[in-house]
């Protein structure tokens, strides 16, 4: 690892000021990925500003009908909140999946979407939930947040403070892993919302992607059997090593027949 | 830049000056001689190296050291009373849950930290919750039953 | 005297292990754990192209950089060798296999994604890994050869210039024309294509090194992550380095795992021992896991084609396996004897065909070496036969079982020559299967299958009945196939002044549990409870030779040396004894840690015996020696034929071809059993890898050469959710060789359970007509052959 200079940010404004003043400086939320990348030098970056003093970035609570969640909350935390667990077990569940027990005991919300990694589990429940991502500068509706790969709407000085999720109606997450990473060859989140059914497919293409023929199918009848002869196309999804396109394809109409039957 | 880093080790006060990037294992293993817990991969996946920062269990090698200034932390070192092994450890032993070692330290703070959330876990349960963890020699089995006994033996005791 | 409580201690108890309590408490000592007083820190350079020249390199950057020592290129290695291969293959023409150089580093041309060009020393790794990134190599890129028939076609370029092809050897064994002349005039014929899939052996820990110079008596120690220091002693001492025995004290501690990847002597060995001595510190060189991917030497990737000929009534004339087997880009330690004496010499299998005929091709790629990974050519043998013949099984439609039954080789027929220059000394084939088949309850499997497929579940049941040659090696064969080294073991056994006994094995114990089964076998020797027994192993200053671990050679070599010393030390006894006792030794027996006078009550402890050898007041001197220490070296007679016979039953996810296995059986001949309980364990992991080779592990390279599966991230590495409760059981034919009677357990697993899996999922997807799929078997390959021709 090359050198940096550790800045530990006791609140959020405190993070973003010192970012500011830094050359080339990240956050650190959890770790999870930008300490591993930064292992193989693929990342150098000359500061981190540490997320972890900022308290006020940490917590679940309920505002009305949404479900508001800080962006250093763990995934752990998430998994185990009854508060989670009540409003949107999905979600709840979906986090008890990422990764593995220590990763979920540092990993975060705000840090795994603020990374788009196109494999992860987040982008899934903030799509397929229709969730705003909150910054020290704005509000992001999920449709805006995630732009390619790796790649989000968030300017180099903007934090993710926190996550806002309507609460379903129903809502459940399916994932294929990867069987080395464990990251989402495919996920797929499917939910009804007050906007409607909604569908979000994780890990099958370059960033985060709603299923739009899905979401009419199930408009119309919310069963697994609405998606009977439907698929997604294969073109421009990923193929690597580990699946081809055309099995992607077929991932996301099984993993988004489960997630149905298990509302 | 280095900075000096404070924290409890295993019930001890330890403090060093270390590099910002110095990560929390290398700082265990090289200053603080705490060597059992170990390295096996550079991506966060094997668990060797997995240790309790106040209370939950985390991987060492992708935490930095700095990150820990004021936490309590545990070590595979700090677990046995003495010559007299937990009750988890014995089982791992009973079990035969351990072949080179090697994984072992992460295996048994893993499975302590199973047990912490889920004192009866099922064998599928242990399976899943051991995904952090991976052991090339054991093919699992009887690292799954020990963790089980562990639980049963820490319950009744 | 009134008997003593019985210790507990002895051969065919569970004991359990004496070294898990520094494991357990963190206290192991690994290569990795050591640091040397002024320690410094190597990091290698390592070629990211998988062919290139090296044109020059610059380091004066790198030299400049905080904290460097010293920047190494081949230029300060010109004194030395190369890296040795300890065993010489030649090909069916008579000539010796092609053997190019094998640089310690980079000497003109890199030739792998890996390779080390150069390496840099430095006061902390991080300094030494900063440097390491400025060292500027110039390179000329050119185009790599990865694919195996790529590199043996006529018009391929070469991985070595100086070599006329990138076949290493052309190797045969077995009566070509007899197997031709079955296979013509057959009545029926199998034919199979088939890949074994390259592995990446990932020892949880990584490969280390640190050398030390001691100036004061110019002696190097090397600590090294090896299975055998004597080995590396030897091979870097005689043959790379020219140093003297008694000057390099190799010493291997507590090893994290080997499977055969620390067996081979590597670069990073010598490099550290010469640059210790260069800058007058100690270096250790630690690899990233990373830099194992690319740097260790892989296992299996062989091509194969074979052939099996039957008569009308399903009875094995003839087979025929043609293998085109991966050497990397260069011959690491016994890469050339895997795919050859440790392959072609087990396709005879557990059965009786009479002719038998195979033909091996060693070929060089740009790839990081392949050597020897548990089971080393065996489960490759293994692999190949037992899905030919579950194929001739669908073919004909005989049931496989029955027809593994009427090809077995038959209890009373040993010793059994088969048509591949082995002799079997014992076994009983039908006894495991009989009892595997038992203890998954083959009757049960059509309620099974109507239950699965109830569930919307593909359930599929393989059988692999498996042999292997273990005990490596008779040095006599060894030799005469082309190993140049003698693969016999030693053993001392110590006894101390009160009792106590330290035996010095060279047998290495790497996870197998050697500080327990061989103490039980002390302990049943001698009557002393396990622990007054220290058993020494992994340091050539202390313990007198030995070959190290490798080929489930252990028990059956180090420990028949071990129970040889134990037999002189009884010898002796009785000498010290009679004298005690004022008797003959002739009439002295010892049982149960007593020495007695037959139809007296004359009696002297073992104890009391280890006493007066070393205080021989009124010793015999002219007739006996005071103290009580032997030696043995034990060569085998024989290798040693571990068999058995696994079952796997497994769910395949029609929607993704996702495979669950449900139920393994490993049922199992090691001979006697020193420790169930440790040998239950060795075979629970063995069949982990086996499992991970059959269904995800799988090492890939792209056209250029790049290592896709260079992390966990991408390498498949079996967790604890995707594996099934393995069960076991044993069936004993003692090993008629022997003094102990054992044959070996370490590698069985991983031998006999890739077939079982593979047959099994053949099974599953038998309405889908499918007669193979290569292995790694993935969800994405099933679900894909599922989803072909419009099913």
């Amino acid at each position: 690892m090359e050198a940096f200079n550790y800045r530990k940010a006791g609140s959020a404004d405190e993070a973003v000021s010192t970012l500011a003043s830094a050359a080339d400086g990240k956050f650190l939320a959890g770790g999870m990925t930008l300490l591993p990348t930064m292992k193989q030098m693929l990342a150098t970056p000359d500061t981190l500003v540490d997320l972890g003093g900022a308290s006020e970035l940490v917590g679940i609570s309920r505002d009305g009908d949404n479900l508001v969640i800080g962006a250093m909350t763990t995934h752990a935390t998430v998994a185990g909140s009854a508060e989670v667990h009540s409003a949107i077990p999905a979600l709840a569940a979906l986090a008890s999946g990422i990764g593995d027990p220590m990763v979920r005991n540092r990993g975060t919300i705000g840090g795994s979407i603020a990374n788009a990694d196109p494999a992860a589990d987040y982008p899934a429940a903030v799509v397929g939930l229709n969730a705003t991502v909150n910054t020290n500068k704005r509000s992001i509706a999920a449709d805006e947040f995630f732009v390619d790969v790796f790649e989000t709407a968030l300017a180099d000085d903007e934090l993710v403070v926190s996550v806002s999720f309507p609460i379903p109606a129903k809502a459940a997450y399916q994932k294929f892993p990867n069987p080395a990473s464990r990251y989402a060859v495919v996920g797929v989140m499917v939910a009804q919302t007050g906007d409607g059914v909604r569908v979000a497919v994780t890990g099958a293409g370059p960033s985060v992607f709603r299923a739009s023929s899905f979401e009419d199918a199930l408009g119309g009848n919310f069963s697994a059997s609405a998606l009977d002869g439907l698929s997604v196309s294969a073109d421009n999804l990923n193929e690597d090593i580990h699946a081809s396109a055309a099995y992607r394809a077929n991932l996301v109409g099984v993993m988004a027949k489960r997630a149905v039957a298990a509302c | 830049m280095s900075v000096n880093v404070s924290m409890t080790v295993n019930g001890k006060p330890v403090s060093a000056e270390v590099e910002d990037e110095m990560l929390l294992v290398n700082f265990l293993r090289d200053h603080l001689r705490l060597t059992g817990t170990h390295v096996g991969c550079d991506t966060s996946q094997c668990g060797a190296c997995t240790i309790h920062v106040d209370g939950v269990a985390v991987k060492s090698c992708t935490m930095l050291a700095v990150q820990a200034e004021g936490s309590n932390v545990a070590t595979i070192e700090g677990v046995s009373d003495g010559e007299t092994l937990h009750p988890m450890q014995q089982a791992f032993k009973d079990n035969h849950g351990l072949q080179c070692g090697f994984c072992t330290p992460g295996m048994v703070m893993s499975a302590l930290d199973i047990v912490k959330n889920n004192p009866s876990p099922t064998e599928q349960e242990v399976r899943e919750a051991l995904e952090g963890n991976l052991c090339r020699c054991t093919g699992y089995t009887n690292i799954v039953r020990s963790i089980i006994a562990g639980a049963k033996e820490m319950e009744a005791s | 005297m009134a008997a003593a409580e019985p210790l507990n201690t002895g051969i065919g108890e569970s004991v359990t292990r004496v070294e898990d309590s520094r494991f357990l408490r963190g206290h192991g000592n690994y290569v990795d754990d050591i640091i040397l007083p002024s320690q410094t820190y190597a990091v290698m350079v390592r070629s990211p192209y998988a062919r290139a020249t090296v044109n020059g390199i610059d380091t004066s950057a790198a030299m400049g950089s905080g904290g460097v020592l010293a920047v190494l290129t081949a230029d300060d290695f010109s004194a030395f060798g190369g890296l040795p291969c300890g065993w010489q293959v030649h090909s069916k023409n008579g000539d010796p296999m092609t053997e190019p150089k094998h640089p310690i580093l980079a000497e003109g041309a890199v030739r792998h994604v890996g390779d080390p060009v150069a390496v840099v020393i430095a006061e902390s790794k991080a300094e030494a890994r900063r440097a390491a990134a400025l060292v500027d190599v110039n390179y000329t890129e050119m185009s790599p050869l990865i694919d195996m028939q790529g590199a043996v076609a006529g018009s391929a370029e070469l991985v070595h210039s100086d070599t006329p092809s990138n076949v290493c050897f052309d190797w045969e064994l077995g009566d070509e024309a007899a197997t031709e002349a079955a296979i013509a005039g057959a009545a029926h014929v199998t034919r199979l294509e088939l890949v074994n899939n390259r592995l990446v052996p990932n020892a949880m820990e990584p490969r280390a090194a640190i050398g030390d110079y001691n100036t004061a008596n110019g002696e190097h120690t090397l600590y090294t992550t090896s299975q055998n220091p004597h080995v590396i002693r030897l091979l870097m001492g005689a043959f790379v380095l020219s140093l003297p025995e008694h000057k390099l004290r190799v010493i291997a501690p507590d090893v994290g795992g080997g499977f055969g990847s620390k067996i081979f002597h590597y670069a990073e060995e010598a490099i550290v021992t010469v640059a210790s001595k260069l800058i007058g510190r100690p270096v250790k060189w630690t690899a990233d896991r990373s830099e194992s991917f690319i740097s260790d030497a892989h296992g299996r990737d062989h091509l194969t084609t074979v052939e099996l000929a039957m008569d009308a009534n399903g009875k094995f004339l003839a087979l025929r396996a043609t293998t085109l087997a991966n050497m990397g880009a260069y011959l690491s330690t016994f890469a050339p004897s895997v795919p050859t004496y440790l392959h072609g010499t087990l396709l005879a299998g557990t059965y009786t065909t009479p002719a038998i005929y195979t033909n091996v091709k060693g070929v060089f790629t740009n790839t990081v070496a392949v050597d020897a990974y548990r089971g080393a050519g065996r489960p490759e043998a293994s692999y190949l036969l037992e899905r030919v013949v579950d194929l001739a099984a669908i073919e004909t439609g005989i049931d496989p079982v029955e027809l593994r039954r009427r090809n077995f080789i038959q209890p009373d027929a040993f010793p059994y020559d088969t048509p591949v220059a082995l002799t079997y000394d014992i076994g009983n084939y039908q006894a495991t299967l009989d009892m595997a088949l038992e203890k998954t309850d083959a009757a049960g499997f059509e309620g099974r299958k109507a239950a699965s497929a109830a569930r919307g579940k593909l359930r599929g049941r393989g059988i692999a009945c498996y042999i292997e040659a273990c005990g490596i090696a008779p040095s006599n064969i060894a030799g005469a196939l082309g190993a140049r080294a003698g693969l016999y073991e030693a053993a001392t056994v110590r006894v101390n002044p009160t009792g106590s006994v330290a035996v010095l094995t060279g047998s290495h114990s790497h996870g197998q549990g050697h500080e327990t089964t061989f103490a039980q076998v002390v302990s049943d020797t001698l009557g002393i409870p396990i622990e007054n027994v220290d058993i020494v192993h992994g340091d050539t200053g202390k313990i007198p030779f030995g070959m190290g671990t490798y080929g489930s050679r252990s028990i059956a070599v180090g420990g028949a040396a071990l129970a040889n010393a134990l037999d002189k030390i009884v010898l002796k006894g009785r000498q010290i004894a009679a004298h005690l006792m004022e008797a003959s030794a002739d009439d002295v027996v010892f049982k149960d840690g007593q020495f007695s006078i037959e139809g007296t009550d004359k009696s002297v402890g073992f104890g009391d015996v280890a006493l007066t050898a070393y205080v021989p007041h009124n010793f015999p001197l002219e007739t006996l020696e005071p103290g009580l220490e032997e030696t043995a070296f034990y060569d085998p007679k024989n290798f040693t034929y571990p068999s058995g016979a696994y079952v796997c039953e497994l769910e395949i996810d029609k929607e993704t071809g996702v495979i669950d296995i449900v139920d393994f059986h490993a049922s199992d001949d090691f001979g006697n059993i020193i420790n169930p309980m440790i040998v239950e364990g060795q075979v629970h992991g063995g069949v982990a890898q086996g499992v991970g080779q059959a269904l995800m592990e799988g090492a890939v390279y792209d056209d250029n050469g790049q290592l896709m599966t260079g992390s966990y991230m991408d390498y498949c590495m079996p967790r604890a959710d995707d594996l099934p409760n393995v069960t076991v059981s044993n069936h004993v034919t003692a090993c008629t060789h022997n003094p102990l009677g054992v044959k070996g357990c370490g590698e069985a697993g991983a031998i006999g359970s890739p077939p079982a899996v593979v047959n099994a999922v053949i099974n599953a997807l038998g309405d889908y007509g499918v007669k193979h799929i290569d292995m790694p078997v993935t969800a994405h390959k099933v679900w894909s052959i599922m989803n072909a021709n419009g099913n």
